[in-house]
């Protein structure tokens, strides 16, 4: 029994190391094989248009609700300390520190990570990356590199949408609805907010969530089994990991940025 | 008389299970060569070898007078320019439509000019009889169609070598004659060199020049279409006559029913 256990550990920690493994030689031919500059870059472009300008939509109604809940729970919370004109800096400083980066890089996951997966899974097992190989084009090349470097640009500018619908719901509820002085509302916000340390670090955190979260979507993808059900629990995973990695390296990031990086 | 391909003493095991103990081919210049065998028995893992795909366990595979698993990507990619190769699904991109699947080799790899390249696609197409198909997405066409379309795609850089893999499996009738027809003619019309990779009998075996029959890892026989159909082996006459049971039984191995059922009675 006990010895059973040591081997299920063991056999456990030779797949993250081997999965480690396959993700790191899979990002060092990504890196070393860059597109070729007259078919990368339409193909790139083809990519934050499939990546990022389709996850608009999703990216901009959570941002706006995301906005509008801060502004009334903070409104409530506030307001029991006679603090109500904070509400300005507080909803600017959650979203552009934290819930911005972060939310929007959870959603990326489920939208265009979980895409991108189960794409680059279909295509493998419909034999379209072997036949690439076979007619001598790198899959690696013309079919990841585009895909991993088109996430790592969607996101960041998608973030930015985030932080400025999420800041605008906020604003539509605390000086629409609720009343405050806008004057307040935006003096205040911009009095707290610090380009360098609250908007450059938020995107830092974005660019870094981008890699991560493309390069766990095409890891997937490109070793995913070649079954139905190999395909969904690879989708499943990159949304799972993906998540999981958003939020562990937030936590990471924000020590060494609050630590005076 | 020149060889294409030449394959010697090859072994290759998946998970530990050894798929080729040590096989032998060669494969003429200018031929239709048929390899035979049962399901299972790593005929698309043997062209998957000729390719450079996978790596042999050891032995070696020549393909014009180059030695693959000795080539590094640059080269192997450049020896894959003599070669084309048509997957059991066709392998064509989804989000291509027929042109530009039959135009993607030609884009990668020639500095033509978007008339000549148009040219070419067509007289391609025309040769599989599927002109009037250009502008249709692969979802739209059927298993038949969408082979010969990648057939159409494996020819468009003018190859030496063209690989097959089981071109005919779940084809209609009609569309089985049709490919038949086509893998002679092609390989006629182009002076190319083909193998085919298939388990059906007649329509390989009214094409090929020369057949191996591979099975447990070992080829079990080779030789024109006419002896192979002659040979008297058991392990032939199963495979060639569709018999059910034989040197492949009929049973996946397990205990005698009788003692299982009383063991478990018990």
């Amino acid at each position: 029994m006990m010895f059973e256990r040591t081997a299920s550990i063991g056999r456990l920690g030779l797949v993250i190391v081997r999965d480690w493994g396959k993700s790191g030689q899979l990002l060092f031919r990504i890196l070393f094989r860059l597109p070729k500059p007259f078919r990368g870059f339409p193909a790139l472009l083809q990519q934050i248009f499939a990546e990022g300008v389709l996850s608009l939509s999703i990216i901009v109604v959570s941002g706006l609700f995301i906005g509008m809940v801060l502004a009334l729970q903070g409104h409530h919370t506030l307001a029991k300390f006679g603090a109500s004109m904070e509400l300005g800096p507080l909803v600017a400083l959650s979203v552009l520190r934290e819930l911005g980066p972060v939310v929007t890089a959870i959603l990326f996951a489920g939208r265009a990570g979980s895409a991108l997966t189960a794409e680059i899974g279909l295509m493998k097992a419909t034999a379209q990356l072997s036949s690439m190989e076979m007619m001598a084009v790198d899959p690696i090349q013309r079919i990841i590199s585009p895909r991993l470097w088109g996430g790592f640009v969607s996101l960041p500018l998608l973030t930015l949408i985030f932080n400025v619908t999420a800041i605008y719901g906020a604003w539509l509820v605390g000086v629409q609805w609720l009343g405050f002085d806008p004057g307040t509302f935006w003096s205040n916000m911009q009095s707290s907010v610090e380009f360098r340390l609250d908007v450059v670090n938020g995107i830092i955190k974005s660019v870094v969530f981008g890699f991560v979260v493309t390069l766990i979507a095409v890891h997937q993808g490109y070793f995913s089994e070649s079954t139905s059900s190999g395909i969904a629990n690879a989708t499943t995973r990159t949304v799972v990991y993906s998540s999981l990695a958003v939020l562990g390296l937030d936590f990471v990031l924000t020590a060494m940025m609050i630590g005076g990086w | 008389m020149n060889h294409l391909v030449e394959i010697e003493k090859l072994h290759f095991s998946r998970n530990g299970r050894p798929i080729f103990s040590g096989i032998d081919i060669v494969i003429p210049c200018g031929k239709v060569v048929a390899i035979m065998g049962p399901s299972g028995t790593g005929k698309t893992t043997l062209l998957r070898l000729i390719g450079g795909q996978l790596r042999p366990s050891a032995g070696k595979i020549i393909v014009a007078d180059k030695n693959v698993h000795r080539l590094n990507q640059t080269e192997l990619y450049r020896l894959r320019h003599k070669m084309g190769m048509l997957f059991q699904t066709g392998g064509l991109f989804t989000h291509l439509d027929v042109f530009e699947n039959v135009a993607f080799p030609l884009r990668e790899h020639t500095q033509l000019t978007e008339s000549m390249i148009h040219s070419i696609v067509l007289l391609k197409l025309n040769m599989v009889g599927l002109r009037g198909a250009i502008h249709l997405m692969p979802g739209e066409l059927s298993g038949g169609m969408a082979r010969r379309v990648a057939m159409a795609r494996a020819i468009a850089l003018d190859p030496e070598l063209i690989l097959y893999d089981e071109p005919f499996s779940g084809q209609d009738p009609i569309s089985m004659g049709v490919l038949v027809r086509l893998i002679r003619i092609l390989n006629e019309a182009l002076g190319l060199t083909s193998i085919i990779v298939s388990h059906d009998v007649q329509e390989t075996l009214s094409i090929a020049d020369y057949v191996y029959v591979i099975s447990g890892g070992k080829v079990i026989g080779q030789g024109t279409p006419k002896t192979i159909m002659e040979d008297g082996s058991d392990e032939l006459k199963q495979f060639l006559q569709g018999l059910p049971d034989g040197p492949v039984p009929f049973h996946y191995p397990a205990p005698a029913i009788a003692d299982e059922l009383i063991q478990r009675n018990a």
